[in-house]
């Protein structure tokens, strides 16, 4: 009796929680809506199929508990009941995966017109690197890293030269414009990690990975490093800000680009 | 066909193999240390496991301290952070709940529960626990070494693992590394062993199909364990030679305090291929066992057979098969190619379906059975609720573009604590209550055990449940301090000290626990042979605790399926398996 009463309260003390809970995501600042749609969508499966099976559990171990006398029922299979359940189990599934399946699709094809930015981990803080005036990314190598040269730009390339680098301080983003992020690591693993964006990716030394977004809010948002690198992982912080074109033009004016940095070196 | 009870009038088949003689120890030193008899070996197993495994609960302790009152322990910096929370993952993965469910559980049950003497290479057997120790004992050696135990996380994840930066690379890495290896190595003697035991040994008349389903779900385990180990192995191997030979194996070009180092042209990502294809099968290396107890926990407290029993068996295949396609669920956001994300998210939740076929029938089990509310019963319902919401958790984070805002936060540390750290917990409490009779003569004190049961129960419930909140607000897991952020509410730093608060209580409920180990050791009510009116072979030994070779002069014979309780026309409400006919004789 208790036990199936306890049973019960887990049920509605869940439920209750999950209700009230003043934690909740932070307001989306992204274009991807839909991913929190899809969680939605999950977060109603799975809780009508959590409170349904407690439910008939702790109902059973009311309704049959232990009395003298009581005697069980010997049924070793039901098939039709076991097929009925594994159908609505497989729909169940199919109503979460469908539309996580084409969100996924969206999250991994990156638009057209979409801008490259380049973020670049390196233990503990974080970097970037905007396209110049030719609107292209210049090549870059781990190797050649060097205090003059914080983010391995390849010092022969072209497209280089006129890269915006933005060493160790914020970034600015123009909001309602799609943005491929690029991301890259000069020492061990890191992951450029804002809430409010909802995506986020790893970023692996070695190679390039992106993520793609369109901001949507202006603000001030934190940039955590979601990606275990050493001791110092939690202090790994930085900001973002979103803001309207003009604002952005502004400052993208006062930032140094890569030439600019090496000749200052010289 | 379900080969039920198919009557006395079954044939029994001959021997195929003869009955043979044990090697019967001349000492204590033989009997008691380097036996050879599979219940010892299981004890010892169980007794260091959970030695060790005590280690884990009082790091998680340190853990929450830090967590729930950050500005209290200033002693734990960020380095001794890292290496509480690494050396707590893996030690309550690896080292206590596999030893456990397999050298413990394992060994104690398949011979008995087959009807077997012993396991085939009793000798194998003792050097696999000898080996197991070895290992538990290197792992904490690197709390003694400079620079102490490494700090990089239980995914030891290279670069990082092996670099500057990182606590323990000094040397607690390779002591991490070693222990694996030779983990695995005394594994795989044991687990051979276990999968030739459970095709070679079984009773005339113990047809696969009429096994209990917790051979079932240890065999399957240890079939999975075989396959998946190896790939930790080579990965352990060849981070060892990054660390140790300077290979670059998982080291692409980097940069570290401005310099340039050696490495050039490995790969991270091939280290976590490698370390996920053994990672998440053996997320259920450790669950299956815990679905084959449950189910004839439950089957017995609740006296009615256990529903679709043979879904149930090719659940467990299905679900044994299916884990190795789906590993890359943990790397949605590893970087690797994207598209992998389309198979892997179908895969994963593919996987759903038979787990959630075992979960229904478990509960239709308990619907119009006779439900005796014993501590094992008790702990069984606890592991239903556990796992059905560690269960459905796993639907958010498989679903690729469902894990993305939520990986690497508390909801994953929420999610796996409730699958696979408190649900099989609780079974192996089951179990231990279920079981110690047998392996005593006495039972557990009945009314510590309900005391233990809901403070543990409840207890880990209201620390895992409110954490999956924690991480869809978005804070991210691995951090010793959360500082000033401003998504982060004053009322989330409230929540963090409440959950510390509950895992003390639920560490003292453990005390309890031990203490009931030990004094029902000596004041326990004595138990006969079974106590619980059970089925399976395990409880019809001619002694108990059962002598060396289980079975006196007669190997068992067995006659029917392990369900036969409430049978009609039955005299008592359950049918021995070594019983040919319904009304005993
Ligand atoms: C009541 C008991 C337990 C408590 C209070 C507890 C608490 C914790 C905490 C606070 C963390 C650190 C989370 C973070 O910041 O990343 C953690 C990590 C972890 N725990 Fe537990 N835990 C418990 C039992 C278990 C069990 C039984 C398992 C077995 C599967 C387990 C496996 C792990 C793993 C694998 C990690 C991840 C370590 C890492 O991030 O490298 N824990 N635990
Ligand atoms: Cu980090
Ligand atoms: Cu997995």
């Amino acid at each position: 009796m208790a036990a199936a009463i306890i049973l019960v309260l887990v049920v509605v003390g869940s439920v209750a929680f999950h209700v009230l809970s003043p934690w909740w995501w932070t307001e989306l600042a992204s274009n991807w809506s839909y991913i929190d749609d899809t969680l939605i969508v999950t977060f109603w499966i799975t809780g009508v199929v959590f409170v349904a099976v407690i439910l008939f559990m702790a109902w059973c171990v009311f309704r049959f508990r232990h009395k003298e006398g009581r005697q069980a029922l010997y049924e070793p299979e039901n098939k039709k009941l076991e097929w009925w359940l594994t159908g609505l189990t497989a729909l169940g599934v199919a109503a979460m995966l469908a539309p996580g399946l084409v969100v996924w699709h969206q999250f991994v094809t990156v638009p057209e017109d979409a801008t490259e930015v380049e973020i670049v981990g390196q233990q503990w803080q974080w970097s970037y690197r905007l396209p110049g005036a030719d609107g292209k990314l210049g090549t870059s190598d781990t190797r050649k890293v060097s205090y003059d040269n914080p983010l391995g730009l390849e010092p022969g390339d072209e497209a280089g030269r006129d890269d915006v680098v933005i060493e160790g301080g914020e970034l600015h983003l123009p909001i309602g414009k799609p943005v491929k992020v690029l991301l890259r690591s000069v020492d061990v693993l890191h992951d450029f990690y804002v809430p409010e964006f909802r995506a986020k990716m790893d970023m692996v030394p070695g190679m390039v990975t992106y993520f793609w977004i369109t901001p949507t809010r202006t603000g001030t948002f934190d940039v955590l490093c979601a990606e275990l690198c050493g001791v110092g992982h939690a202090y790994m912080r930085g900001t973002v800000v979103v803001e309207e074109e003009v604002a952005y033009q502004a400052w993208l004016e006062q930032q140094q680009t890569f030439e600019q940095m090496t000749a200052s070196a010289d | 066909m379900v080969e039920r009870s198919l009557g006395p009038a079954d044939i029994v088949p001959p021997f195929e193999v003869e009955d043979v003689e044990l090697y019967h120890p001349k000492s204590w030193l033989t009997k008691y240390v380097f036996s050879q008899d599979a219940k010892i070996i299981a004890i010892q197993y169980s007794l260091t496991a959970l030695a060790i495994g005590l280690v884990a609960l009082v790091l998680s302790w340190l853990v929450r301290l830090q967590l729930g009152f950050p500005d209290y322990f200033t002693f734990i910096d960020a380095t001794l952070y890292y290496q509480f929370i690494t050396m707590h993952g893996m030690i309550m993965v690896i080292y206590l709940l596999t030893a456990l469910f397999l050298g413990g559980f394992g060994n104690y049950l398949i011979p008995l529960m087959i009807g077997a003497r012993d396991m085939v290479f009793p000798y194998v057997n003792m050097l696999s626990y000898w080996i197991y120790l070895l290992a538990v004992l290197v792992l904490a050696a690197s709390f003694f070494t400079p620079g102490g135990p490494t700090g990089a996380g239980w995914t030891l994840y290279p670069p990082q693992a092996i670099l500057a930066g990182t606590p323990g690379q000094e040397s607690g890495i390779v002591l991490m590394l070693v222990s694996l290896i030779l983990f695995i190595i005394g594994f795989t003697m044991g687990g051979l062993n276990y999968v030739v035991t459970v095709l070679q040994a079984r009773a005339r008349g113990m047809t696969l199909m009429r096994m209990p389903l917790t051979i079932w779900g240890i065999f399957t385990a240890t079939v999975m364990a075989l396959l998946a180990f190896p790939a930790l192995f080579v990965g352990a191997v060849m981070m060892l030679f990054d660390k140790t030979l300077g290979t670059s194996f998982f080291m692409p070009a980097i940069v570290q305090g401005g310099e340039v180092m050696a490495y050039g042209g490995g790969s991270p990502i091939l280290f976590q291929h490698l370390f996920w294809f053994f990672g998440h099968p053996e997320v259920y290396i450790v669950a299956l066992p815990a679905f084959g107890i449950v189910s004839d926990l439950i089957s017995t407290h609740a006296r009615r057979n256990i529903f679709g029993y043979r879904m149930m068996v090719w659940a467990i295949v299905f679900i044994g098969a299916l884990s190795f396609v789906v590993w890359a669920h943990h790397m949605y956001v590893s970087g690797m190619n994207p598209s992998f994300g389309f198979f892997f998210a179908v895969t994963t939740l593919i996987i759903a379906v038979p787990t959630a076929i075992k979960v229904y029938n478990w509960v239709l089990t308990l619907w119009r059975g006779d439900i005796h509310l014993t501590t094992p019963m008790l702990f069984a319902l606890g592991f239903i609720v556990t796992f059905v919401s560690g269960g459905l958790t796993g639907l958010f984070l498989g679903n690729a573009v469902v894990d993305v805002p939520l990986s690497d936060t508390m909801f994953v540390v929420a999610h796996f604590h409730m699958v696979m750290g408190v649900a099989p917990i609780l079974v192996i409490f089951g179990a231990i209550y279920h079981w110690y009779p047998k392996m005593t003569g006495r039972m557990l004190g009945e009314t510590m055990g309900k005391v233990h049961f809901w403070t543990t129960f409840l207890g880990t419930y209201a620390i895992f449940f409110p954490m999956h909140y924690l991480g869809l607000l978005g804070v991210p897991r691995r951090y010793h301090e959360l500082g000033v952020t401003s998504f982060i509410p004053d009322s989330a730093h409230t929540l963090n000290a409440f959950i510390s608060i509950a895992a003390f209580i639920v560490g003292a409920a453990q005390i309890l626990f031990l203490f009931n180990l030990v004094w029902s050791w000596f004041r326990g009510r004595p138990a006969g042979g079974n106590p619980w009116r059970a089925t399976t072979l395990e409880w019809q030994t001619p002694e108990t605790p059962p002598a060396h070779g289980n079975w006196g002069k007669e190997l068992p014979v067995v006659y029917r399926w392990a369900y036969d309780y409430s049978v009609p026309g039955a005299k008592l409400d359950f049918v021995p398996q070594n019983q040919p006919t319904l009304s005993g004789g």
